[in-house]
């Protein structure tokens, strides 16, 4: 030790405590009640998500069990389940059901099977620069309103539109308007929803996993499967969530490339409008209501939802 | 796992290929917003600048960019706030009802829009009896947009620890101090990220708007719902489309270069 080095302190108070100013002491107080920081940390959340979502969706499901008087238009409040039976029994609810969860499951599969290999190459294959301008790339088109993109499909689909001008020479036709359009344009609107987090749960997997796959003999094919895949699973249910949810609900995109055809969004909006029937449309969206607590509860063991 | 160099092309081209399909649409969009035809027949007979100048002239979409900027930022505000809360109180506690908790959070998001359409539509009239309008969008669009701030932020926290924060505890720093010094630093490009996400799916959102707005609250995508099928109009809502896109590079850009100088300091 030199004869300059400065002397340690000797004694503890020369280290002077913080001043007791209110924050101060609100903070001590807080620190030693954690059960206290938590309640904090909840109460506004929950109030919001209580008040505002909880209790709105606890009230459609009692009124999906009023009725509507056929005379005056208004809601009387008496209990019945004839919409519950109208929408469970109705061969038209059926029918849109089934088609209903047939379109989400195709367009949920196609986002998937486009979304893997774009995104592989992004996390995987393309160098940092690269790889930032096709986030940017993948992001961007989600800023382009989601009517006009539907439009676009419209237009591009259309008699006389563009996928009409490429076909035409190869002796193809366009799909026109009808289900397959209403799945690809669902399919092209919900995409990046399911790149983004197979892209991070790309991220996610290291290099070095890869590699020492690679160096204990397996081939590609066999890292994806063994690797790859099982820590990929949640982030590609996480995915299909955004993709599955959003086509179980639409019925504008419907409306513009669908021709006649109808999902279950179309028959809730049209007994909330037209119809001017709260309690029957209430009745409807139970089903998807139910479909998806179904789905979220069958992936929730996936641990998907930690992935979103 | 070596990808051998035909792979790595193979990827790279069908990457390109889902890209070019992604902006196939967007570029007939941009194409259209040049058409001299008012009902978007392709290929175009002739190009002008009319829309241009007419979309930029347009008051009510001026006025609907406004109010959607309006709502959008309120409902990021109210969301980033609620999703912060919410996620470090999932992700630093383990209480009953955690699980229950986290789904609560994630449902707005996982039940079809016009569920939670008529669910808030109904409940603000019928039972809270207010008058729809900004107020009552706003209140939806945050809502849903809590989910996006919470899964943003609750997976930087997971990746963060605590040793930082405990170690700023251990050196006398208080609950405020360590949240303003430690946490909200290292938790600012997570918010940034969310916040854009939030407030991008609020500035679009359609379907839960219809149900929640009053009659006089014009947002922009109501406005292009309203004049999308308007022959004089169409090519107009092309334009508007065009600015959002490229406007969009900003923040986005701003975001990458964040998250990317984060991952540089590492």
């Amino acid at each position: 030790m030199t004869r300059d080095a400065p002397a340690p302190p000797t004694d503890r108070a020369a280290v002077s405590s913080p001043r007791a100013t209110a924050p101060r002491q609100l903070s001590v107080f807080l620190s030693k009640r954690p059960r206290l920081r938590l309640s904090l940390l909840l109460a506004a959340p929950l109030f919001w998500l209580g008040l505002v979502y909880v209790a709105a969706l606890a009230a459609l499901l009692i009124t999906a069990l009023w009725t509507v008087d056929s005379f005056t238009g208004q809601i009387s409040q008496s209990w019945t389940l004839d919409n519950i039976i109208t929408v469970v029994t109705g061969s038209l609810y059926q029918v849109v059901t089934v088609r209903t969860i047939g379109v989400a499951l195709l367009v949920t599969l196609i986002d998937i099977l486009v979304a893997l290999p774009i995104a592989f190459f992004m996390a995987k294959v393309a160098s940092t620069r690269m790889q930032r301008v096709l986030v940017i790339a993948v992001l961007m088109p989600l800023w382009a309103s989601y009517l006009v993109k539907a439009y676009a499909w419209r237009s591009v689909l259309s008699q006389g539109g563009i996928v009409e001008w490429i076909a035409k020479p190869f002796g193809l036709e366009s799909p026109g308007y009808g289900l397959p359009a209403t799945i690809i344009t669902l399919a092209y609107l919900w995409l990046p929803y399911v790149i983004l987090p197979i892209y991070a749960g790309l991220e996610r997997v290291p290099d070095s996993l890869l590699e020492a796959s690679s160096d204990l003999g397996a081939k590609t094919w066999r890292t994806l499967g063994s690797i790859v895949l099982p820590m990929l699973w949640p982030a590609i249910i996480a995915g299909s969530i955004f993709s599955f949810s959003l086509s179980m609900g639409d019925y504008i995109t419907v409306n513009i490339v669908g021709g006649a055809s109808q999902l279950l969004g179309n028959l809730v909006y049209s007994n909330v409008g037209a119809a001017n029937n709260l309690p029957l449309a209430a009745a409807i969206a139970l089903i998807p209501i139910a479909i998806m607590f179904v789905y979220l509860a069958v992936v929730r063991r996936t641990g998907a939802l930690d992935n979103l | 796992m070596r990808l051998s160099r035909t792979s790595r092309s193979l990827l790279g081209v069908v990457t390109g290929i889902i890209l070019a399909v992604i902006y196939l649409p967007l570029l007939v969009v941009f194409i259209n917003s040049f058409s001299t035809s008012q009902s978007l027949v392709w290929p175009p007979p002739g190009f002008t600048l009319e829309w241009w100048n007419k979309a930029f002239h347009n008051q009510g979409a001026l006025a609907a960019i406004a109010t959607s900027v309006q709502v959008a930022v309120i409902a990021t505000a109210i969301a980033l706030i609620l999703g912060t809360l919410i996620s470090i109180a999932l992700q630093r506690y383990r209480f009953f009802g955690r699980d229950a908790v986290s789904l609560l959070v994630i449902l707005p998001i996982a039940l079809p829009g016009i569920v939670t359409g008529i669910a808030l539509n109904n409940a603000f009239r019928t039972i809270l009896d207010l008058r729809l309008g900004i107020m009552t969008v706003v209140v939806a669009h945050a809502t849903f947009c809590i989910v996006t701030v919470f899964n943003n932020v609750i997976a930087r926290l997971r990746r963060m620890g605590t040793s930082l924060e405990e170690a700023s505890a251990d050196l006398g720093a208080g609950i405020w101090t360590t949240f303003r010094l430690i946490t909200f630093p290292q938790l600012r490009s997570a918010l940034f990220a969310g916040g854009l996400l939030a407030f991008a799916l609020s500035f679009d959102e359609i379907i839960v708007t219809t149900f929640t707005a009053g009659s006089g609250v014009t947002t922009l995508p109501i406005w292009i719902l309203d004049n999308l099928f308007r022959p004089n109009q169409a090519p107009v809502v092309n334009v508007i489309a065009v600015v959002l896109v490229a406007v969009s590079i900003i923040p986005i850009y701003i975001a990458q270069r964040i998250a990317g100088a984060e991952q540089l300091q590492k």
